[in-house]
């Protein structure tokens, strides 16, 4: 039985047969409406995230699965003081696979170490967002044509931001990446993802000013400043505002650039942008269906 | 003076930082074993000034001493074998480490989940760092 806690728990050439199979369910969906028709996935949502708990839930859906599930920790036993060990090992009772998101970073590798039923990790803290990465991958993959060789500005809250720790660490497995970290000094990326770069001699520079490395970019992934990971309203309101992505700035990118985000937008991209060819972000989300149905095929080991 | 008698077999830790000999023998769960166990706190040493002393008798393969290297790699593990010094023990750094050490970040599970382990991992072997298990944040002694 596996669970996927972390990108790299799958090798590149796994993922590319997941990525294939998503091809093929974005050609061919009548084909696999029926395929987990006796399944049923629990969506275990420890805190609030409407976007990637309808995702998965579409996914299953979409696979002729069924659904079960709470979408925050006040509706659940954890209110009432039940570990996630004991959780998992009723929910393993209940349905063939889980998704589960929680505010404790490794909360869901608690939970693949007692399940007796594939975990997927949909969000751990600030530390990781597997099925995020996958679909971010999946989407380079379908609209740049290739994972080598391209510059990715990562724009934003690179410190907090889990999205952007999950993709980097999937990306380095790839031929001829050069990252661009575009943040505030306050929202750098982590000591240990740099420190990996490093030791993998993989290029990057730390910038602060978006508009400088606009012309470099193959992509740009632009990132959220969340609320919810600011300890005081002050430093939220004094940041939030810093990285704004407009039409202005598009000017000086490429006509082939690449405007990813994990989504939801505040208002770090302006709707201008969203008319842009360039804007990936809302064919981002259909992508991360398609990735969630051939995930959740690849661990129940569904052959169709 | 005082004098300690030498033993037949087992193990010597040398030049252990004076004082942390009590805390080593909790690490090492000494006391789990049903043997000798000679504890020597500020022996005179030209190196250190103080030093302490940990001799155990046992069977040498009953130890393992690889914490050892996680938590001072100045010790010095001699191998006592027919009351003779039979090796100077290299000590490796353990793959994972349990219990030793706590999680200091926050956001970790660990710091809700009762009953779970505090267990680390050896991440990079040649700077020694350890990360959780569950949340990858780096091993600091003073956070």
């Amino acid at each position: 039985m596996r669970h996927l806690m972390s990108p790299l728990d799958f090798t590149t050439e796994e993922l590319d047969k997941l990525f294939d199979l998503a091809d093929e369910i974005e050609k061919n969906p009548e084909k696999y409406a029926h395929a987990c028709e006796d399944k049923i996935l629990a969506t275990c949502f420890y805190e609030p995230s409407t976007r990637t708990r309808l995702s998965f839930e579409s996914a299953m859906i979409r696979l002729g699965g069924r659904v079960i599930g709470f979408s925050d920790a006040g509706s659940s036993s954890a209110a009432k003081g039940e570990s996630v060990s004991d959780t998992i090992r009723i929910i393993s009772c209940y349905a063939d696979i889980c998704a589960m998101r929680h505010p404790k970073e490794g909360a869901p590798m608690v939970a693949a170490e007692k399940s007796g039923i594939p975990v997927i990790n949909a969000g751990d803290g600030g530390h990781q967002h597997p099925t995020q990465t996958l679909t971010d991958l999946l989407t380079i993959r379908s609209l740049h044509g290739s994972l080598h060789n391209f510059t990715i500005g990562l724009c934003g809250d690179l410190k907090f931001g889990r999205t952007v720790h999950s993709l980097i660490n999937a990306l380095v497995r790839y031929e001829g990446i050069r990252f661009i970290f575009i943040s505030p000094e306050e929202l750098r990326v982590p000591d240990y993802i740099t420190d990996m770069l490093r030791e993998k001699g993989i290029s990057y520079e730390e910038v602060i000013r978006l508009d400088d490395v606009m012309p470099q970019l193959n992509m740009l992934y632009m990132t959220r400043v969340q609320k919810e990971r600011f300890f005081n309203e002050e430093d939220y309101v004094r940041l939030k505002d810093f990285y704004i992505l407009d039409s202005s700035k598009m000017k000086l990118a490429r006509n082939d650039m690449l405007v990813l985000h994990p989504l939801p937008r505040v208002n770090e991209i302006s709707v201008d942008v969203d008319d842009d060819p360039r804007a990936a972000y809302f064919r981002q989300a259909q992508y991360g269906v398609y990735v969630r149905m051939a995930l959740i095929l690849t661990l129940l080991e569904i052959n169709v | 003076m005082l004098n300690v008698g030498k033993i037949e077999e087992g193990f010597v830790l040398d030049h252990i930082k004076a004082g942390r000999s009590l805390s080593l023998y909790e690490h090492l769960q000494l006391d789990k074993l049903d043997c000798t166990v000679a504890i020597i706190k500020n022996a005179r040493s030209s190196k250190m000034g103080k030093k302490d002393i940990l001799k155990v008798e046992c069977d040498i393969d009953t130890l393992n001493l690889d914490i050892l290297a996680f938590l001072d790699q100045s010790i010095t593990v001699n191998v006592i074998k027919n009351g003779k010094i039979v090796e100077k023990k290299e000590l490796v750094l353990p793959r994972q480490i349990k219990n030793v050490i706590k999680c200091h970040n926050p956001r970790c599970i660990t710091s809700i989940e009762q009953g779970l382990p505090h267990i680390f991992v050896l991440s990079d072997p040649g700077k020694a760092v350890y990360r959780c298990k569950y949340c990858e944040e780096k091993y600091s002694e003073n956070a």
